[in-house]
């Protein structure tokens, strides 16, 4: 099966690719990239005037299945990842029950298979049952399909279980993705600690709470010699620690999410609980620190953190709504902006959606060289639409972006050559 | 003047011409306090709801008593005794309430923005905020602003220290934004721990020790140190609190002579005031429960319906 992808922008940071050319895809697989291609029964697609990348990669995704399939499950959480440009996710184990054992991961993995719109990677957990006390079976989980373990939403409060883990997981040479934060610093916090915290009487999370936790990990990921990836960094003190300490050769990598660059705490204000999420929306200096981490290599990749949530959790008090919002179908308008603004080149864009997620984690994907996988995009750079969130393919409606103005829009998603979504 | 108001959710959105409405409207009130027939039929027919998620005993015996003076229906709910044990959002509450044609819902709750929330979700109600977290409780700020105005005159250049925990005090963000808005200075001192950030940027002068904050000062409000809810990392001990934060008759001589000696309740004698000056002569303490009935009333009269020429006519 053949499938010719037509006049498009081929842009594939991987390559140091931007040129205008013809895709073909054989078998799933990128056949060759040229013009004049033989391309004698191939299913043709017309990508003039859209930009055809690589897949994205959305290494922070919560699918909520198995257990929460009230918010989101496998196959709307992938469809949304589709409609999003993503053609594969990472999700994280705080399902139920938690990712931390083999049936669980196999069942992700086959109900992604056979049923699913993207390819799903899935994140085990560092610690049984998310815990903090003993060892996940990291190997088991590991030929189960794993590709790294997270605690992600309780962090590993013990320094001692996490030099373990960092130095277990080296065993298998995977990651250990920290979701840095020191609890005793969080205490009953619910938004940055600030201005607006005070003003509207809400707890606040100081941005020491993240950049105590990345400094330890990194010090334990240098001791340890173990693979340390940050997720969600937030603050300008993370930035700058992950910064000096891939300087100096630590092996870390780190990502950033869409609203911890698009918004600021400022968001908070009426108590929007959609604009509640953990990490919190920070100042304006840590927003653009975060920017320039992704902008300079600090930052590794863009990752949504996407956290589906029933609108039921988010429409009560500010204090008691859980955290988080969903991200996978507004990544890309929101990277574009970046690039609007003259902080990314559309290359860096599409390689923090793609191949940077891909190196971090080793995912065999984020390529559009000949011989790599089939999984593209096409979008329109230039197309502006208005988010309405009741129409998100995701099961949740909870984003901050409800009815903005947002430009650039996925056009097609192909899954190893086949169309898995069509706007 | 018209009161442009449906809903009381903080001094934030009163003008200061709201504020000296709420004030003056107070005022003509008070007097129907100290009748032998303590009440007129302003209100009557009208059906107000109490709602209190916390404890309080001053604030909601003073808005149920300011409710009957003005003669309206007035029904007390607390959470121990409601449905929120049993599970019970608060919006689904506050729909079964509605349901049955309040006028006005009182509120007092644990979470701050909760008065904000239901606002935004009740078509009908009137909604007071008495107390939401650590965000405002704004008739405590009204009452406190007609006690000192009644004493000073005015409240336009007027120099007012508040003392004590700061960061976890609605009482301060709704007297800091009131009294800066009606031309005071107010200046805020505090233990460390209890000094949040940005609180200059809402008009407040933050001093480095409750000396510079006494100062020739004209009132001098004192807060209510809650150990029991701000946890123990907070001070070592309230003996030392007691020491470097608590007003006595020594330290209440930087102040002006004739400063006001205020505390919105209840007091934790001996600790952030002690008794010497609790019940001394600058002591305007009760005077400020007293207030509170009116200001209420105020509150209850000016979202209740009625525009304020009919006050004047009182």
């Amino acid at each position: 099966m053949k499938t010719l992808i037509k006049g498009g922008r081929i842009i594939d940071p991987a390559q140091g690719l931007d040129a205008i050319s013809d895709l073909l895809i054989e078998n799933g697989k990128v056949a060759a990239i040229g013009s004049a291609l033989d391309a004698q029964g191939a299913a043709l697609i017309d990508a003039r005037g859209l930009i055809v990348a690589p897949g994205f990669v959305d290494i922070h995704v919560h699918l909520r299945d198995p257990g929460y399939e009230y918010k989101e499950d496998i196959v709307s959480g992938t469809r949304a990842a589709s409609r999003g440009g993503f053609t594969s996710v990472a999700c994280m184990p705080n399902s139920n029950p938690v990712n931390d054992n083999k049936s669980v991961t196999l069942y992700i993995r086959r109900k992604a298979r056979e049923e699913g719109f993207a390819n799903v990677y899935p994140v085990g957990s560092i610690t049984k049952g998310l815990k903090g006390e003993t060892l996940s079976e990291m190997g088991d989980l590991k030929e189960a399909g794993c590709i790294g373990f997270s605690d992600d939403g309780r962090p590993v409060a013990s320094a001692e279980l996490m030099r373990r883990a960092l130095e277990y997981a080296r065993t298998f040479e995977m990651p250990i993705i920290s979701h840095a934060e020191e609890l005793s610093l969080v205490g009953e916090g619910v938004m940055n600690e600030g201005f607006v915290a005070t003003e509207l009487g809400l707890k606040g999370i100081p941005w020491v709470a993240e950049d105590a936790a990345t400094a330890r990990d990194i010090m334990l990921a240098e001791f340890t010699g173990g693979r340390l990836h940050v997720a969600h960094v937030s603050t300008a003190g993370s930035v700058e620690l992950i910064r000096r300490a891939k300087a100096r050769g630590v092996r870390v990598t780190a990502e950033a999410a869409p609203h911890h660059f698009t918004l600021t705490d400022e968001a908070v204000r009426g108590y929007n609980t959609n604009a509640k999420m953990n990490p919190p929306l920070r100042s304006a200096a840590d927003v653009e620190a975060v920017r320039k981490g992704l902008a300079d290599g600090t930052l590794d990749a863009i990752a949504t953190d996407h956290a589906p949530h029933h609108l039921d959790e988010k429409n009560v008090e500010f204090n008691i709504a859980l955290n988080g919002i969903v991200g996978l179908e507004t990544a890309l308008p929101l990277c574009l902006r970046l690039v609007e603004e003259g902080v990314l080149s559309l290359s860096r864009a599409i390689e923090l959606l793609s191949l940077g997620p891909c190196k971090a984690l080793s995912i065999p994907r984020g390529s559009l060289a000949v011989g790599e996988v089939g999984d593209v995009v096409l979008f329109d750079p230039a197309a502006e639409w208005k988010l309405d969130a009741q129409k998100l393919l995701s099961k949740s409606k909870n984003t901050p972006f409800d009815g903005w103005t947002l430009k650039g829009a996925v056009k097609k998603t192909l899954l190893a050559g086949k169309v898995v979504f069509e706007d | 003047m018209e009161f442009p108001h449906k809903h009381i959710l903080g001094i934030d959105h009163l003008s200061a011409a709201d504020i000296s409405l709420i004030l003056d409207t107070a005022a003509n009130f008070k007097e129907i306090n100290t009748r032998d027939i303590k009440k007129v039929p302003t209100l009557r027919g009208k059906t107000i709801i109490n709602l209190f998620f916390e404890a309080s005993t001053r604030t909601r015996t003073s808005f149920e008593i300011a409710g009957k003076r003005l003669s309206a229906d007035t029904i007390n709910i607390s959470a121990s005794a409601s449905s929120v044990v049993k599970g019970e959002t608060l919006e689904d509450t506050a729909m079964n309430l509605e349901a049955m044609h309040p006028d006005i819902i009182v509120m007092r709750h644990g979470a701050s923005g909760a008065p904000h929330y239901l606002a935004k979700r009740l078509p009908n109600s009137s909604i007071i905020n008495a107390g939401d977290g650590a965000h405002e409780h704004p008739s405590q700020a009204l009452l406190d602003m007609m006690t000192i105005r009644e004493h000073k005159g005015k409240l336009a250049g007027l120099k007012v220290a508040i003392i004590g925990d700061i960061t976890h005090s609605r009482v301060v963000r709704s007297n800091l934004i009131g009294l800066t808005r009606m031309g005071a200075e107010v200046r805020v001192a505090g233990p460390g721990t209890m000094l949040p950030p940005g609180i200059e940027r809402l008009g407040a002068k933050v001093c480095t020790g409750m000396e510079q904050a006494l100062e020739g000062a004209d009132v001098v409000m004192m807060l209510r140190i809650q150990l029991e809810r701000q946890g123990k990392t907070l001070l070592p001990s309230l003996r030392e609190y007691a020491k470097y934060f608590g007003l006595n008759p020594v330290n209440l001589k930087l102040a002006s002579p004739d400063a006001l000696v205020m505390h919105p309740g209840p007091m934790n004698r001996g600790v952030e005031i002690s008794s010497f000056v609790a019940d001394g002569p600058q002591s305007v303490i009760l005077e400020q429960v007293e207030n509170g009935v009116a200001v209420r009333m105020a509150l209850l009269y000016l979202v209740g319906g009625a525009s304020a020429d009919e006050t004047a006519h009182k």
